[in-house]
C-alpha cells in the first residue's frame, strides 16, 4: 500500500514538473513519461502481491469534505483492474513520448503529459477509493483529465465536437451515480463503502440501485445505446491516450458496476438477464458497426464496446449463476468477465498502438488509403496481426481463454441444469459465437486491406516504420496477450480472493468451483501449446520436401488482365458489403452513388458511411428538444441591461412582498 | 491410456483423402461417367508435395505460413475429437469450443492469406468465407449445446459416447433436427454444394476454392489434405448423431462408423448430383436455418 502511495506521489510529481519544463517539449516528453513508466512499475508490484496472494490493505485519514475521508483500501478486485492499468500505463508512456515528438515545434507538451500522468493517477485513486466522495471527486477528475486529452488537437473542429459529445455523455452517467452512492449511504448516513447497507428487506430499492449503477457505470463503459460517445472520443485523442481509454478507462465502469454490486446483498435473476442482454445487444451491435467502419480508430472504438458487451454478458452469467444458487456456473461467468477486463486492455491497448503507429508512418487511418503496409512496417504489422487474433477470441492466444470460461458457464447451464434459464444461456451462447464469427470479419478485414495487398493510393514510399521506443512497447503487448493466455490458470486460481466477496459463496466453494474450471483451462493450453510445435514441425518438413526451394516469383493470378493496380483490389467497404447487406435493416447504411453516364463518362464515385443510429435516432432528437426547450428562455436573457435591472426590481419586490405578508 | 485411442489420430489422416474419392466416384455415376479413380486425391497430394512453388510477389510470411497454421489448427481439432462414439485421447469439459475456435483460427488464416495475395477474386471469396461463417458458427455452437443438454454433459467425447440409438427412439426428434442442422453446416464449413461449387470454373462463382487460387506445390497439398481433414472432422459429428452405435464391440462399431462415413460421402455426392449452388443472397437463408433448428432442439427439451 505504501508502495502505491509512492507510486501515486511519483505520477503526480512527474505530472508537475512536466508542466514546469513545458517550455521545451522534448524535457517535457522525457520528465512525463518517465515518471509515468518509473511510477507504474512501482505500483504493479503491490498490484500483483494483492491480485496473487489474496491480502487486503486499509488507509484512512480524516479529511476536511463533508461526508467525506481518505479512506483507501487494496484488496484483490481492485487489484485485478490496477494491474493491466499500471501495464498499460507504463507502455504507452513509452509510446507516447515518441508519438508526441512530431507535435513538440506546434504544441506545448507539458501540459498533455500532466494530464496524462494525473489520469493514471485519478484512476488509480479511484480503484482505492473506499468513500464516496472520494470516488466521486476521482472520477470527475478522470472525466475531465481524459476530456483534455481528447482535445488535445482542439484547433480541429471535428475533435472539439467529440470532446463535447464525451463530456455530456460522462456527465448524465454520473448523475446517476451520485443517486447510487446516496441510497446506499442513506440507512447509515455514511458516505463510506464499509458502512454501506440497505435496509433489511428493501428488493426494490437494491433492484433500482442495480439498474442506476448499469446506466450510470454503463455511460462510461460504453453499453448501447450510452456508447455514443465512444466512436468521436476515441478517434479524436492521440493514440496512446486512446489506448488507456478503451483498454482501462472504460473498465473503470466494469469496476463500478461490480464495486456497487458487492454491497446490494443476493441478486434477483433477472438482474443476470438484464446483464446478458444488454451485454449482448452491446457485444453484437458494436461488431457489427466496427465492421462498417473505414476509420481504422473508429472500427477500434465499435469493437471496444462489443468487448464491453462480451464482459457484460459474463457478468450476467455470472449474477445468474449466483441467483440460481450454482457454484460452478457463478465461478465461471465472473472468472470469464474478470479474465476478459485484463485480456481486452491488452490487445485493445496494444491495437490502438498499431494504429498509432500506422497514423505516425502514414498520416492516414483511413483504411481504404492504405494496403501493402506489411512491406513498409513489417512490425507493426506482425503486432497487429496478433492483436487481431487476439480479439477475435481465437487460440492459442488470449481472448479465447476469457471467451472459452462465459461460454463453459452457460453450457453447464444448459447440459446440466435444465429450466427456464436454458434461454438466457442459449442467448449467451448465440451472441458470443454471433459477435465471434462478425469480429474475425472486422479484423481480417482490418488487417487484410491495411497491410497485404498492394498500396491503394499509388505511392507508399514514404511510408515508414515507427522507431523502436514504439515498436517496443507495441510487441511487449503482443507477448502479453500469448503469455496471458498460457498463464491464464494461474491468473483464474487467483480469482477464488474475490469470488466470495463478488457471490456471496464460502471461500472454500469458490475455490473448488474454480478449481473444476481449471482443469479444462491446463488442457486447452496444453493442446495450444502443441500448436505451436505443429507449426514448427510442419515447417521442418516443408524445408525437407524434395523440392523446398521457390521455383519462381511472379504476379498474383490476375485472371489474364494485363494492367492491374492497387485501385483493382478488394476495399475495406467491399470486403465487409455482403454482411453489412445482410445487417442493414440494422446499421442503415447511408450510399452516395454516382455511376458513369454517357458514351465518355466523366467522373462518377461511390461513397457508403455509416452513421450511429442510436446517435441518430435517439439522441439528436432528445438533445434538439432539449435545445428548443431552452431556446424559450432565450426571451428572458435577451442582453437588454434594462430588462435585467427589472428582474432585479420585480425580485426585490416579491421578496419585500414575501417578507411582509 | 489404450493403445486402441490412437486409432482416432490415425484414421483421418489415412481416410480422409478416400472420402473425396467417394463424393467424385457418386458424382460421376450420375452424370453417367466413369469418373476419377477412388484414390485420385492421394496421387494428387503424392505429386504436389514433390513439387516446388511459385509465389507472387505481392505475398508476404503470412501467405507462406498459413497452410501450416491452418494445417495444424486442424492437428489440434483431430486431438481433441472422438471417433464416433470412441473418446478422444485428450478429452475435457468444454472441449467443443476448442474445437469450434481452432476451426475459426483455420479461417482466419485462410482468409489472411487470400487477402495478402492482393487479389480481387481471392478478396471476394475471402469476403463471402467471413460472411458465411460467421452465421454458421452459432448454429454449429447452437447444435453442440443441443446435444450437451441431451447428454447432460459438454465434453465431445462424453456427449458421443453416451448417444444410442436409445437417445433416438426416445428423444428422436431433437437428434432429428440436430443431425440436419449439423449437416447444413458441414455443407457450408466445408464449401460444398449448395453454398459453394468446389467444381466450378469461374472465380466469381467461387468460396474456398478461389481463395487458395495462389497456392501451388506442397503448399496447396497442405490445403487440400487439410480440406479433407475437415471434412472428415466434420462429417463424424454428423455420423455420431445420425449413427450412435455402440454395440461394445470393438471391430464392429469402428467398421459401422466407418460404414457411416462412406455413406455420408455419398449422400454429399447426391445432394451435389441433384441439387444446384444457390444463389449467394440465399445462402445466409439458409444457414439461419440451422441455427433455427438447433434453437428449435434446445427447447424441445426445456423442462419448466
Amino acid at each position: 500500500m505504501q508502495m502505491l502511495l509512492i507510486s501515486l506521489l511519483v505520477f503526480f510529481i512527474g505530472g508537475v514538473l512536466s508542466l514546469l519544463f513545458s517550455r521545451s517539449g522534448r524535457i517535457a516528453s522525457i520528465v512525463g513519461a518517465g515518471s509515468a513508466f518509473v511510477a507504474s512499475i512501482i505500483g504493479l508490484f503491490p498490484a500483483l502481491h494483492s491480485l496473487f496472494s489474496g491480502v487486503s490493505q486499509q488507509l484512512r485519514y480524516p479529511w476536511s469534505m463533508p461526508c467525506g475521508s481518505l479512506s483507501f483500501e487494496l484488496d484483490p478486485l481492485s487489484a485485478l483492474f490496477l494491474t493491466p492499468l499500471l501495464i498499460l500505463t507504463a507502455l504507452a508512456s513509452v509510446f507516447g513520448a515518441e508519438y508526441l515528438r512530431s507535435w513538440s515545434l506546434k504544441k506545448s507538451l507539458g501540459a498533455p503529459w500532466f494530464f496524462f500522468n494525473m489520469l493514471a493517477f485519478s484512476m488509480i485513486a479511484i480503484l482505492l477509493a473506499r468513500n464516496a466522495m472520494l470516488f466521486i471527486i476521482s472520477w470527475e477528475l478522470m472525466t475531465i483529465l481524459s476530456f483534455l486529452l481528447v482535445t488535445f488537437e482542439h484547433e480541429k473542429k471535428s475533435v472539439r465536437t467529440a470532446g463535447w459529445i464525451y463530456l455530456v455523455a460522462a456527465h448524465v452517467g454520473v448523475l446517476f451515480i451520485f443517486v447510487v452512492f446516496i441510497m446506499l449511504g442513506m440507512k447509515n448516513g455514511s458516505m463510506d463503502f464499509d458502512k454501506f447497507a440497505l435496509p433489511p428487506g428493501s428488493i426494490a430499492a437494491a433492484s433500482l440501485i442495480f439498474v442506476f449503477s448499469i446506466i450510470g457505470f454503463g455511460s462510461k463503459a460504453g453499453f448501447v445505446p450510452l456508447h455514443v460517445w465512444l466512436p468521436e472520443a476515441h478517434p479524436a485523442a492521440p493514440s496512446h491516450v486512446s489506448a488507456i481509454m478503451s483498454g482501462i478507462m472504460i473498465k473503470m465502469g466494469i469496476y463500478g458496476i461490480l464495486r456497487v454490486f458487492i454491497y446490494l446483498g443476493p441478486p434477483h435473476e433477472w438482474w443476470g438477464w438484464l446483464l446478458i442482454g444488454v451485454g449482448a445487444l452491446s457485444a453484437v451491435t458494436g461488431v457489427l458497426f466496427a465492421l462498417a467502419q473505414h476509420d481504422l480508430k473508429r472500427l477500434l472504438a465499435y469493437s471496444t464496446v462489443e468487448n464491453a458487451g462480451i464482459i457484460m454478458i459474463g457478468m450476467g452469467t455470472g449474477v445468474l449463476g449466483v441467483a440460481l444458487k450454482s457454484p460452478l456456473m457463478a465461478a465461471a461467468g465472473f472468472a470469464g468477465a474478470l479474465l476478459h477486463v485484463i485480456n481486452h486492455s491488452l490487445f485493445k491497448g496494444l491495437l490502438f498502438l498499431c494504429a498509432g503507429s500506422v497514423l505516425h508512418g502514414t498520416g492516414t487511418v483511413e483504411i481504404d488509403k492504405l494496403g501493402g503496409l506489411h512491406k513498409r512496417m513489417p512490425w507493426t504489422s506482425f503486432a497487429f496481426l496478433t492483436g487481431s487474433v487476439s480479439i477475435c477470441g481465437l487460440p492459442p492466444f488470449n481472448g479465447f481463454i476469457s471467451e472459452f470460461l462465459i461460454y463453459f458457464g452457460a453450457f453447464y447451464s444448459i447440459s446440466s441444469m435444465n429450466g427456464a434459464h436454458v434461454f438466457s444461456s442459449s442467448a449467451v451462447i448465440i451472441s458470443l459465437a454471433l459477435a465471434g464469427g462478425l469480429a474475425l470479419a472486422c479484423f481480417t478485414k482490418a488487417f487484410g486491406m491495411i497491410f497485404s495487398g498492394e498500396p491503394r493510393s499509388g505511392d507508399n514510399s514514404r511510408f515508414h516504420e515507427s522507431s523502436p521506443s514504439m515498436l517496443l512497447p507495441m510487441l511487449a503487448l503482443s507477448s502479453l496477450c500469448l503469455i496471458a493466455a498460457f498463464t491464464a490458470p494461474l491468473t483464474v486460481s487467483a480469482f477464488k480472493y474475490m469470488l466470495p466477496q463478488l457471490t456471496g459463496m464460502t471461500f472454500s466453494t469458490s475455490a473448488k468451483a474454480l478449481d473444476i474450471i481449471i482443469k479444462p483451462l491446463w488442457h486447452v493450453c496444453f493442446i495450444s501449446a502443441g500448436f505451436f510445435l505443429w507449426l514448427f514441425a510442419l515447417w521442418l518438413l516443408r524445408k525437407l520436401m524434395p523440392r523446398s526451394e521457390v521455383v519462381e516469383k511472379t504476379v498474383t493470378w490476375d485472371c489474364g488482365y494485363c494492367r492491374p493496380n492497387g485501385r483493382m483490389q478488394y476495399s475495406s467497404s467491399s470486403f465487409a458489403q455482403p454482411l453489412t447487406r445482410f445487417f442493414n435493416f440494422f446499421l442503415r447504411i447511408r450510399t452516395l452513388f454516382k455511376g458513369p453516364r454517357g458514351i465518355f463518362p466523366k467522373d462518377s464515385h461511390y461513397m457508403t458511411e455509416t452513421p450511429d443510429i442510436f446517435e441518430k435516432g435517439f439522441f439528436a432528437p432528445i438533445f434538439a428538444r432539449i435545445h428548443d426547450f431552452l431556446v424559450l428562455l432565450h426571451r428572458f436573457q435577451n442582453g437588454r441591461v434594462q430588462m435585467y435591472i427589472m428582474y432585479i426590481a420585480a425580485m426585490l419586490l416579491i421578496l419585500l412582498i414575501w417578507k411582509l405578508s | 491410456m489404450n493403445w486402441y485411442i490412437l486409432i482416432n489420430i490415425i484414421l483421418p489422416f489415412v481416410l480422409a483423402p478416400f472420402l473425396f474419392g467417394v463424393i467424385n466416384r457418386t458424382k460421376a455415376f450420375f452424370a453417367g461417367r466413369r469418373g476419377q479413380p477412388l484414390l485420385q486425391l492421394y496421387y494428387d497430394l503424392f505429386k504436389l508435395f514433390r513439387k516446388g512453388s511459385v509465389y507472387s510477389v505481392t505475398t508476404t510470411w503470412i501467405f507462406r505460413i498459413a497452410p501450416f497454421a491452418v494445417f495444424s489448427s486442424i492437428v489440434c481439432v483431430i486431438l481433441i475429437m472422438p471417433c464416433g462414439a470412441l473418446v478422444s485421447p485428450i478429452g475435457f469439459r468444454g472441449d467443443i469450443l476448442l474445437f469450434i475456435y481452432f476451426l475459426a483460427m483455420a479461417r482466419f488464416f485462410t482468409v489472411a492469406a487470400a487477402l495478402d495475395t492482393g487479389s480481387s477474386f481471392e478478396g471476394m471469396g475471402a469476403s463471402r468465407e467471413v460472411q458465411f461463417a460467421a452465421l454458421t458458427e452459432p448454429a454449429f455452437i447452437l447444435c453442440m449445446a443441443a446435444l450437451a443438454c441431451e447428454t447432460h454433459s459438454f465434453s465431445l467425447s462424453t456427449i458421443f459416447s453416451r448417444l444410442s440409438f436409445a437417445s433416438w427412439s426416445g428423444e428422436g426428434a431433437v437428434l432429428l433436427l440436430v443431425a440436419v442442422s449439423l449437416m447444413i453446416v458441414l455443407l457450408a464449413e466445408n464449401s460444398r454444394v449448395p453454398v459453394d461449387d468446389p467444381n466450378t470454373h469461374l472465380e466469381l462463382t467461387m468460396i474456398h476454392e478461389v481463395m487458395v487460387l495462389d497456392y501451388s506445390g506442397p503448399d496447396l497439398g497442405f490445403i487440400l489434405y487439410g480440406a479433407a481433414l475437415k471434412l472428415w472432422i466434420i462429417g463424424s459429428l454428423v455420423v455420431g448423431v445420425a449413427l450412435p452405435v455402440n454395440t461394445g464391440n470393438f471391430f464392429l462399431d469402428r467398421f459401422i462408423f466407418l460404414g457411416g462415413m462412406v455413406l455420408l460421402a455419398v449422400i454429399i455426392g447426391i445432394i451435389e448430383s441433384v441439387m444446384a449452388r444457390f444463389r449467394f443472397l440465399k445462402i445466409p437463408q439458409v444457414l439461419i436455418l440451422a441455427s433455427a433448428l438447433s434453437i428449435l432442439a434446445l427447447i424441445l427439451q426445456v423442462r419448466f
